[in-house]
């Protein structure tokens, strides 16, 4: 029977770990339907970008209120899951604050996670504040009602109610110490949680060590169910953003990608030899002629699949943007939200019919308007500011491919500018000929 | 604008089995919009000040690609990318200039994987560079004192980092360069990049160039100096729809030199 809690633990950590792992590798198969993009050059600066972006939080700071407070949550949170490990070492073995035999080394990380706590727990406040009273206007954009909005705060409440567990479970525990209730011997040092004692006063030994236990077992649950609800969250950029600035792009932003097949259609007009009746070699499949550009998330590439569950739709790119900031509709986060929106219901699709069944939807129209993406000015806004190396305008070019080339759904005045180029070397309609009379004007 | 310039073509070099230190790329809106035109020839004036032996590609120069390609025709830009390479190599073009940062990072960052790799510079870099070997000289003239604003182009700035050259430049006119508040990686976009400068822009409550027009005229500037023609034609647009155009200009860097000495 004494065994009871150990096994509980035991089957509680499987099961929490096993159902994220579950959705991790969905995640993972999610992101490889996109299209193959080498991105396997330049590891030393990948690295450096990795460690100084993602881990280093470089582009954070660029905004210093949100970038102070958020390296202060994000330290807090990775720092104070090495207090996690001693739970489940607790957890498992059914002991007590199993590393207290560090002494004073223990005191010491016990004392530092609590100020840590206490720094994430005011950080998230202020968050919640900014959000909710001071209304900051990128949480407020059209495409954060609803859902968005309730998962932001409910990513805030979620690590304030854990801040909390932590705290009262370490008063607790030391109340019960002062006490001197078995097996609580004197370990850690709790230089937030004792101003939580008086609360206590009055309160029985068996009282108290049942409000440890509740908030020991409460606060692994909630960490586990935290985790948990990543997958169906805004918030798997904690995890994500270490890959997504790797295999960021290191091209110069200006630099738009080639289009290896156009080039190979564009090589064999150019050539004098080629025979355009030819039948194709017998060694040639004919296959299904290459789509241009992006309808679906199928026809974007991996990299921009990863940026789509990275994104933690924080908006900075959005209240960057020229033409959001005029009224149009283009929201780069909203790209980013609505890519990964339609790419999560293709993942569901898979996992209810085993593979792909057509649904009569894609990104383009049912997600994202061609209005919306022709009113980028491709300035690059949202690739500089986005802290986590994310780039909406590579997904606006490519449908803006497959709007011209292949359903030649170009505006108008676009039109006329390309036949201008195809005609007269120039996007208006002056004469090549004419192009050095500027010299004796 | 009634004074004829002396500009070679890489035709006439070739006739005479020479070649040129660099390709003057003129582009589109430096041959044929009446404003860039301007900056056209300011620039080669100073190229003739500085005693540099260019060229133009002439009649054989047909636009970069770059509107095509933002506007996602891929196929258009590809053709124009290999008929334009296929002519500069033809000429055995090492190193171009140009006026344009569209087509400077379009030459520079787009036609390396077609074929076509050239050591492009964006002319403030270019002219920056005559500064630092003493051929061209940079000095306050009219300009003294002006209160002066730059505006990073998206395609010279941010897009390809380039910050300080035009800046270093306008130093150099011993102007007083006050900066607005959204400038050099922060800069706002003019409102024509992407191949909007062709098109009507989508329903909004306001235009791109007179947001940033505000951005720049927040500064008090005499002068808002430019890199770039579309951004010229987008904040000259501007400072009229503000009814402004009477206290302040907007002029390209390489006019801004040349001017200040009479050239």
């Amino acid at each position: 029977m004494q065994y009871i809690p150990n096994i509980l633990f035991i089957l509680v950590l499987i099961a929490g770990i096993g159902y994220f792992t579950k959705n991790v590798r969905k995640v993972i198969r999610n992101i490889r339907l996109g299209k193959d993009v080498d991105r396997s050059d330049n590891k030393g600066e990948r690295f450096k970008n990795m460690a100084m972006i993602a881990l280093g939080q470089s582009k954070m700071v660029r905004r210093p209120v949100a970038g102070i407070l958020h390296i202060v949550v994000y330290l807090g949170f990775i720092i104070i899951n090495i207090e996690v490990l001693e739970i489940i070492i607790d957890g498992i073995f059914g002991t007590h604050r199993i590393f207290a035999f560090l002494g004073g080394l223990y005191d010491f990380l016990i004392g530092a996670f609590e100020i840590l706590a206490f720094l994430v727990f005011v950080g998230v406040v202020l968050f919640w504040i900014r959000r909710n009273v001071i209304k900051l206007k990128r949480f407020w954009n059209p495409e954060m009602k609803g859902w968005p909005k309730n998962d932001g705060n409910f990513i805030l409440y979620f690590e304030m109610v854990l801040m909390t567990l932590f705290l009262v479970m370490n008063a607790s525990d030391l109340q019960l110490q002062t006490l001197g209730a078995d097996h609580y011997s004197k370990a850690g040092a709790y230089p937030v949680s004792q101003f939580l004692l008086p609360l206590f006063d009055g309160m029985s030994e068996t009282a108290l060590i049942v409000l440890e236990r509740t908030c020991w077992w409460l606060h692994i649950i909630g960490i586990l169910v935290f985790l948990n609800y990543l997958y169906f969250s805004k918030h798997l950029h904690i995890l994500l953003a270490f890959p997504n600035t790797y295999y960021g792009d290191l091209n110069p932003k200006g630099e738009l990608d080639n289009l290896e097949a156009v080039t190979k259609e564009v090589q064999l007009m150019m050539d004098p030899s080629a025979d355009p009746f030819a039948a194709p070699a017998d060694d040639q499949q004919e296959g299904e002629p290459e789509k241009f550009g992006a309808s679906d998330v199928a026809d974007l590439n991996w990299v921009q699949l990863l940026n789509a569950y990275t994104c933690t739709e924080c908006g900075r790119c959005t209240s960057e943007c020229p033409a959001n900031q005029t009224g149009k509709k283009l929201s780069p986060r909203k790209i980013m939200m609505d890519t990964r929106d339609r790419l999560k219901e293709v993942g569901d699709n898979i996992d209810k019919n085993g593979s792909f069944v057509d649904d009569g939807k894609q990104l383009l129209n049912d997600y994202i308007t061609p209005e919306e993406l022709w009113a980028c000015t491709s300035c690059n806004a949202c690739v500089e500011t986005c802290p986590v190396s994310i780039s909406p305008l590579s997904i606006i070019i490519d449908m803006r491919r497959y709007l011209v080339m292949e359903q030649s759904a170009a505006p108008s005045d676009l039109n006329n500018m390309m036949t201008n180029i195809e005609n007269n070397g120039a996007p208006w309609p002056f004469n090549q000929m004419d192009r050095l009379n500027w010299s004796n004007e | 604008m009634s004074e004829t310039v002396k500009v070679p073509t890489m035709a006439e070099y070739m006739a005479e089995g020479k070649k040129p230190e660099v390709l003057f790329w003129v582009g589109c809106a430096g041959s044929f919009d009446d404003r860039a035109k301007k900056i056209t020839k300011a620039f080669v004036k100073l190229l003739h000040n500085a005693n540099v032996d260019f060229a133009v590609l002439g009649t054989e120069e047909s636009c970069t690609g770059d509107p095509a390609k933002r506007a996602g025709n891929e196929f258009l830009f590809q053709m124009q990318a290999v008929t334009n390479i296929e002519v500069m190599n033809a000429y055995e073009i090492k190193k171009v200039v140009t006026a344009c940062p569209h087509c400077f990072n379009t030459l520079k960052n787009e036609y390396p994987v077609l074929g076509g790799d050239y050591e492009v510079m964006h002319h403030t870099q270019f002219l920056k560079s005559l500064l630092d070997e003493g051929r061209l000289k940079v000095e306050g003239g009219k300009f003294k004192g002006k209160r002066i604003t730059f505006h990073d182009p998206c395609y010279l700035g941010r897009a390809n980092n380039v910050y300080e050259a035009p800046r270093d430049l306008l130093r150099k006119l011993e102007v007083e360069l006050v900066e607005m508040k959204r400038c050099k990686r922060n800069g706002l976009c003019c409102g024509a990049g992407g191949a909007q400068m062709f098109k009507e822009p989508e329903p909004g409550n306001k235009d791109v160039n007179v947001e940033r027009t505000e951005d720049a005229l927040e500064t008090k500037p005499d002068i808002i100096a430019a890199g770039c023609p579309f951004c010229n034609t987008m904040m000259t647009d501007g400072v009229k729809s503000k009814e402004k155009e009477e206290s302040v200009q907007v002029m390209d860097v390489a006019e801004l030199i040349a001017n200040a000495q009479d050239l």
